[in-house]
C-alpha cells in the first residue's frame, strides 16, 4: 500500500514536470516547481517508511524549508531583478 | 477486531485517498485553462493530498518522535504552501497576468 502512494506521488511529480516544461508564463513554472518540491517531501517521508529508516523525515523537514525559501527567493528575484538589498532596506530610518 | 487492525485500515484509507487527491491535483495542474485555476489545483495537492498521506503515515509510525516529526512537516506545509500561493498570485497579478473569464468571447469583459 506504500507502493500505491509512491506511484501516485511519482505520477504527480511527472505531471508537475510536464507543466513546468510547457508552462506559458514563468509563474506556471514556479507553481509547478513548488508542487514538485512538496511532493518531494512526501516522497522522502514515504520512502523512509518503506525502507524502515524513519530518519528520512529529518531530510523531509529540511527540504520543506528549502522549497519555501527557494520559491520566495525566485519571486523576489523576478520582482526586483537582483538579490541585493535595496536602498531603504539597507538604511532603515 | 483488534485496535491495530482498525488503525491499519484507517491509515491505508488515508494513504489511498491522499494519493487520489495528489494525482487529481496533478491532472488539474496540467489541464486547467488558466494560471489562477492552476493555483487551485496545486493547493489541492498541498493541503488534502499531503495532509492525508502524512496522517496515514502517522497512523503507521511506532513512536511519538515520528508522529511529532510528521506533525512538524504537516504544519510547515500548511503554513508555507498558502503563503507561497498568495505570493505567486500577487506577483502574477502585478506582472499583468489576467484571469480568464467565463464569458470571454461572448461579451466584453468588465474592466
Amino acid at each position: 500500500m506504500f507502493g500505491a502512494a509512491l506511484v501516485a506521488i511519482l505520477v504527480t511529480m511527472a505531471l508537475a514536470l510536464v507543466r513546468a516544461a510547457k508552462g506559458p508564463t514563468v509563474f506556471d513554472r514556479i507553481l509547478a516547481l513548488n508542487m514538485f518540491g512538496t511532493k518531494t517531501v512526501l516522497l522522502i517521508a514515504v520512502i523512509g517508511f518503506v525502507t524502515g529508516r524513519p530518519d528520512f523525515l529529518d531530510l523531509g523537514l529540511v527540504y520543506a524549508l528549502l522549497n519555501f525559501i527557494g520559491v520566495i527567493a525566485v519571486l523576489r528575484f523576478m520582482k526586483v531583478g537582483h538579490f541585493a538589498a535595496t536602498e531603504d532596506e539597507e538604511r532603515p530610518q | 477486531m483488534s485496535v491495530a487492525l482498525v488503525l491499519d485500515a484507517v491509515s491505508w484509507i488515508c494513504l489511498l485517498a491522499g494519493s487520489c487527491f495528489a494525482v487529481v491535483g496533478g491532472i488539474g495542474l496540467l489541464r486547467l485553462p488558466d494560471f489562477y485555476t492552476r493555483i487551485h489545483a496545486g493547493g489541492i495537492t498541498d493541503t488534502l493530498g499531503a495532509g492525508l498521506i502524512l496522517v496515514g503515515l502517522m497512523l503507521q509510525s511506532d513512536g511519538w518522535l515520528l508522529v511529532f516529526k510528521l506533525v512538524m512537516i504537516l504544519s510547515l506545509l500548511l503554513i508555507t504552501s498558502p503563503t507561497s500561493a498568495h505570493a505567486l498570485s500577487k506577483a502574477a497579478r502585478a506582472h499583468g497576468v489576467e484571469p480568464q473569464l467565463a464569458d470571454e468571447g461572448d461579451s466584453p469583459s468588465p474592466s
